[in-house]
């Protein structure tokens, strides 16, 4: 095995994201996954292995799809695992446990049509030391740890209001985004407020959609239509299952652990890195990401990213698909990290940044709980 | 009255102790013979050197106000409360839990970090839950 020898071969996104009540959430996964499979230019019947998140889950999609797989992925730790799912793939593939991989996401995060929201047991520790106190899903647990961040390192509420409008300078180029009208800091914080301190502009959508990857070896690749994008490195790793016991609130331990190591496998440093993905769930979730995978050093990134350095014509260009924030947030949006990183590297995307040979994608699953991380390049090393 | 209760928990074998104690007015938190760290939350073994040879332990009742939100679209049950903080305490013996902060006014005024809180207790149901209020205020 030799660094970048497996590839993503096939990516693609359903039709449309947004709104589509007339979707179900199996049908948002087929599409994405019929649409991945003829962007890289085979056949289902070439796909033996299959990964997905929990619902409806990888047998469910694969028989929809006809697909007979030697291989399955089932692995939800929530909006990363398709970056998880990757990392796997490459193992899988170099194992020879599978030769083409498909790996699907679908979520009616908005419509909610056939999908299975499925509440904690009322017996799990969330349900016994945090659902009593009032926490009603990500708006509410999410935004926890970010007072103490304000505090430790004076981040200014202009500052974190500052993420959203840069954002919004991407999505404005990209005309699949949902929103893309031009913001300022002051339409932010005019906003209505959802937990204090973050108000509905600095929130992600919630919208339906989904996406796939094809995976194979990079020695199949050379037939294949698309240029390949190398998998020169990944990390996976969690931290905890409950906000409140999250060891630093000022810092993401998963953040930094699945970072560090996909950065070493690649053997990578940052000044290589020409565009970066990190999901944006919320505004400050870019800030911790750049600290924590030592873009910048702590306390640094709110003023970072509000001098303008990772909106168009930065040196830094971040989350250039608009990100969760104006592009597009089903509910598990790593998909969309990857298929943004995997079009600026084919040279394929909206608001493409010229000459990108290195992407990282940084992913998050559920709040600050688990990471996943992906170092993907247009060339080997 | 609220039309709908706000959600109680459901103890399990390991975590029964803890809510035995809240239902007496006492805080009680684990603690590792092995290691002899404190930890939260309650579980069949200790997360720093997986020891299961566990004690519990009261807790002084004593923190500070490590972190909070305030929530403005009330979970189920917290109607009458919106904005309502949902808080994370860091206990003088060191781990930290989420809380709600009673008797004052969740404002992020009065809602200071590192302020001096102290362990109330709320019925829920059949089972008590351990609350915060600031440090030295009446029981409410
Ligand atoms: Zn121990």
């Amino acid at each position: 095995m030799a660094r970048g020898d497996v590839v993503i071969v096939g990516a693609a996104e359903t039709d449309e994201v947004g709104v589509l009540p007339g979707h179900s959430t199996l049908r948002l996964h087929v599409e994405g996954a019929r649409n991945a499979v003829a962007d890289a230019g085979l056949r289902m019947s070439d796909i033996d292995g299959i990964a997905s998140v929990s619902a409806p889950g990888p047998i469910q999609v694969a028989h929809t799809l006809g697909i007979k797989p030697r291989w399955i992925d089932g692995t939800g730790v929530g909006g990363t695992s398709f970056l998880l799912h990757v990392r796997h793939a490459v193992a899988a593939i170099r194992a020879g446990h599978a030769t083409t991989v498909l790996i699907t996401h679908g979520e009616s995060g908005r419509s909610q049509v056939g999908s299975a929201r499925g509440a904690l047991p009322a017996s799990s520790p969330n349900a016994q030391f945090e659902a009593p106190y009032g926490v009603l899903g990500p708006p509410t647990m999410f935004t926890i740890p970010l007072l103490r961040y304000m505090k430790e390192f004076g981040l200014t509420a202009e500052q974190l209001a500052y993420v959203p409008v840069a954002q919004r300078k991407w999505a404005a180029r990209n005309p699949r985004a949902r929103y893309r009208e031009p913001i300022t800091v002051e339409d932010v914080l005019d906003s209505r407020m959802i937990s204090y301190p973050l108000h509905l502009l600095e929130c992600c959508l919630v919208t339906d959609g989904g996406g796939a990857l094809v995976i194979t070896s990079a020695d199949r690749a050379g037939d294949l239509p698309q240029p390949p994008v190398h998998i020169l490195g990944t990390g996976e790793t969690f931290e905890s299952p409950l906000i409140s016991q999250m060891e630093d609130f000022t810092t993401s331990a998963a953040f930094r652990r699945s970072s560090a190591e996909a950065f070493a496998e690649a053997g990578i440093t940052h000044g290589d890195v020409d565009h970066l993905m990190i999901y944006d769930a919320f505004a400050h979730v870019p800030i911790y990401g750049l600290e924590d995978m030592g873009f910048v050093g702590r306390g640094e990134a709110g003023a970072f990213i509000a001098e303008g350095n990772t909106e168009p014509g930065g040196r830094l260009p971040l989350n250039t698909n608009g990100g969760g924030l104006s592009y597009t947030h089903t509910g598990m949006y790593g998909m969309f990290l990857i298929q943004e990183s995997v079009r600026q590297l084919r040279g394929q995307a909206a608001a493409q940044v010229p000459g990108v040979e290195i992407s990282v994608a940084q992913g998050n699953g559920g709040m600050f709980t688990a990471a996943g991380t992906l170092v993907l390049s247009n060339r080997t090393p | 009255m609220s039309a709908r209760a706000k959600p109680a928990p459901v103890p399990t074998p390991e975590t029964q102790p803890y809510f035995d104690a809240a239902a007496e007015g006492e805080l009680k938190i684990q603690r590792c013979l092995d290691c002899g760290k404190p930890f939260f939350y309650p579980r069949p073994c200790c997360p720093f050197c997986a020891s299961d040879a566990l004690e519990w332990i009261t807790a002084s009742g004593r923190g500070t106000l490590y972190s909070y939100t305030i929530n403005h679209r009330p979970a189920p049950g917290f109607e009458q409360d919106a904005p309502y903080a949902i808080a994370v305490v860091q206990l003088s013996e060191g781990p930290r839990m989420m809380a709600n902060i009673v008797g004052i006014e969740n404002t992020p005024d009065n809602l200071v970090l590192d302020m001096d809180v102290e362990v109330t207790f709320e019925k829920r149901g059949d089972v008590t839950i351990p609350q915060f209020r600031p440090a030295g205020r009446e029981a409410i």
